[in-house]
């Protein structure tokens, strides 16, 4: 089962990060980077990335067979998307233990991706 | 596969029995779904490795049950009737569908368990329906469903929700269980204690809405208190070593023990302090203390226990008046170490009220307002302490609020009752 993560935190925690003193923002990375690769060895990462903060995101609207560019992310929301793994694990409970030892924040969001040879 | 149907003929030599006029063609009823209903579905999820489908069988064969057995009479073997017609009806579901022969094959080559072989099925099943990835109301639905054999109509009944709402719920939670896999096992050790204490604020929720709903005018073939104290049974059946399970099931014992004496014969909803003690179910409560005991022995505390322990404490004593309010002070200090929540601080009031007085009650009653001030117990028990105090106007406010806040027919009843009797 393929499942993406989707690593969230507050906009009070992103701006914590920012803040943060050099050494502890590269011993927070290290741990980040810890979990990837541990999951790696095991097999369970197909994917992932870290994105950049929600003041760098454009976002496109297609309504009415028109198409509309604006500065932003598409939901004004005080939680924020900062990257995503894709991982191949046997059920949601194995996913969700990746989850529950994510180094890099407060929230995840866990969601089964689908697999379009079931339709 | 055998064509034969053991429980299709009604039972053999016995006129027909009419399920709604015979109490105890009733409770044969609820005692074939409890004990088959989780089995076969357990049994069926394993086979087909398809939870959603497993689970609408059985119920699809308890609600031909319904309809079948008032006029054919409760099968000899109702447990291999219900087996035999949801695994016809998985076969005629999964025909509709050419990549399904395989599935169709391994049912039809099946003789699944009509005796109890794999009790650990059932175990699985209900970590399933109890997932923390289902919404908790959801968790309680599909547990009845599932688990205990009720149909969607009960549930929504007992939850006092439309059946569309109800069924549109569980609809739902199942789809969530196929589409997330949701995992169909006991959990591993390090997970184990999470995973079953969400497992028994399910049977506790499912619990205190049948205990409450008693007194409901609602006309129903099943009581969701009993069928929580079996599930609660049957966990503890299937996981012995766990004292949280039979301090959760000693709970559930010694309140259903006063059940006699908590509606007077109008129908009133009679509270702890004025029930008459002889019509609490002795055997019953020393079976709960009994429990108590075994799990004590387990050397390992938790907040069942220590409720246990109160409603324990409350049964042993032969008067309200005699109760041991120091201990149950005591007990509730405890539970707060384990869990703070503002309704056991609350009911740790009305201990201290015996114990210390009114007064130093009513303070601490008071500091919950801003949590509590919602909770219609908040201002029946300022009301009850204020009339104590000698402050009957204040009183009378409190209780007013508590009925504005109070949903449940028996205790708004209950309300209106003493504000008669206020001047």
């Amino acid at each position: 089962m393929k499942y993406v993560l989707l690593f969230a935190g507050t906009t009070d925690e992103q701006e914590m990060w920012e803040k943060l003193p050099k050494e502890q923002l590269a011993a927070a990375y290290e741990a980040v980077n810890k979990w990837f690769e541990d999951h790696s060895k095991a097999g369970r990462i197909v994917g992932g990335e870290e994105l950049r903060g929600p003041s760098t995101a454009t976002t496109v609207r297609h309504k009415n067979g028109k198409v509309t560019i604006t500065d932003g992310p598409f939901i004004e929301a005080k939680e924020v998307i900062g990257g995503f793994a894709i991982v191949e694990v046997k059920d949601l409970d194995e996913a969700l233990a990746m989850a529950k030892s994510w180094p890099g924040g407060s929230l995840v969001e866990v969601r089964p991706v689908v697999d379009h040879r079931e339709h | 596969m055998a064509r034969r149907e053991p429980g299709r003929s009604p039972a053999r030599g016995r006129p027909p029995r009419a399920l709604t006029e015979s109490p105890a063609a009733t409770d044969a009823v609820v005692a074939a779904f409890r004990e088959e209903a989780g089995r076969l579905t357990g049994a069926l999820v394993r086979l087909l490795g398809d939870f959603d489908l497993a689970e609408e069988v059985v119920q699809d064969s308890i609600v031909a049950a319904l309809e079948k057995w008032p006029a054919q009479g409760v099968p000899d073997k109702p447990g291999a009737w219900l087996m035999t017609t949801a695994k016809r009806r998985a076969i005629d579901i999964l025909r509709r569908d050419q990549r399904h022969q395989e599935k169709i094959a391994l049912l039809e080559r099946s003789t699944l368990p009509a005796e109890p072989v794999e009790a650990d099925d059932r175990l699985r099943l209900i970590f399933t329906c109890c997932h923390p990835a289902i919404a908790q109301e959801a968790q309680v639905a599909l547990t009845l469903r599932a688990v205990a054999g009720f149909t969607t109509p009960e549930i929504a009944a007992a939850f006092l929700v439309s059946e569309a709402t109800m069924a549109q719920r569980i609809v739902r939670a199942k789809r969530k269980i196929v589409t997330a896999h949701i995992p169909y096992r006991v959990p591993q050790d390090d997970e184990l204690a999470g995973r079953l204490d969400a497992v028994l604020a399910v049977l506790y929720l499912m619990f205190n809405e049948g205990y409450l709903s008693r007194g409901r005018q609602v006309a129903m073939r099943r009581d969701i208190a009993e069928d929580a104290l079996w599930l609660a049974r049957l966990v503890a059946q299937l996981m012995p070593d766990q004292p949280e399970v039979i301090g959760l099931l000693a709970l559930m014992k010694l309140s259903l023990a006063r059940s006699r004496a908590r509606f007077d014969e109008a129908g009133d909803m009679v509270l702890l302090p004025d029930q008459d003690r002889n019509l609490w179910d002795h055997a019953a409560i020393a079976e709960g203390i009994e429990l108590l005991e075994r799990a004590g022995a387990m050397r390992a505390s938790g907040p069942y226990q220590l409720q246990a322990a109160i409603a324990a404490l409350h049964s042993e004593s032969r008067s309200w008046e005699e109760t041991d309010w120091h201990q149950i002070v005591l007990l509730y200090d405890a539970l707060l170490r384990l869990t703070d929540s503002p309704v056991v601080r609350l009911n740790r009031a009305v201990a201290l009220s015996h114990f210390a007085g009114p007064e130093i009650a009513l303070g601490e009653v008071n500091d919950l307002a801003i949590t509590l001030g919602g909770y219609h117990l908040f201002h029946s028990t300022r009301a009850e302490l204020l009339d104590r105090l000698g402050e009957p106007g204040l009183a009378r406010e409190a209780r007013l609020r508590a009925l504005e806040l109070c949903q449940n027919p028996a205790e708004r009843s209950l309300l209106e009752r003493k504000l008669l009797r206020s001047p």
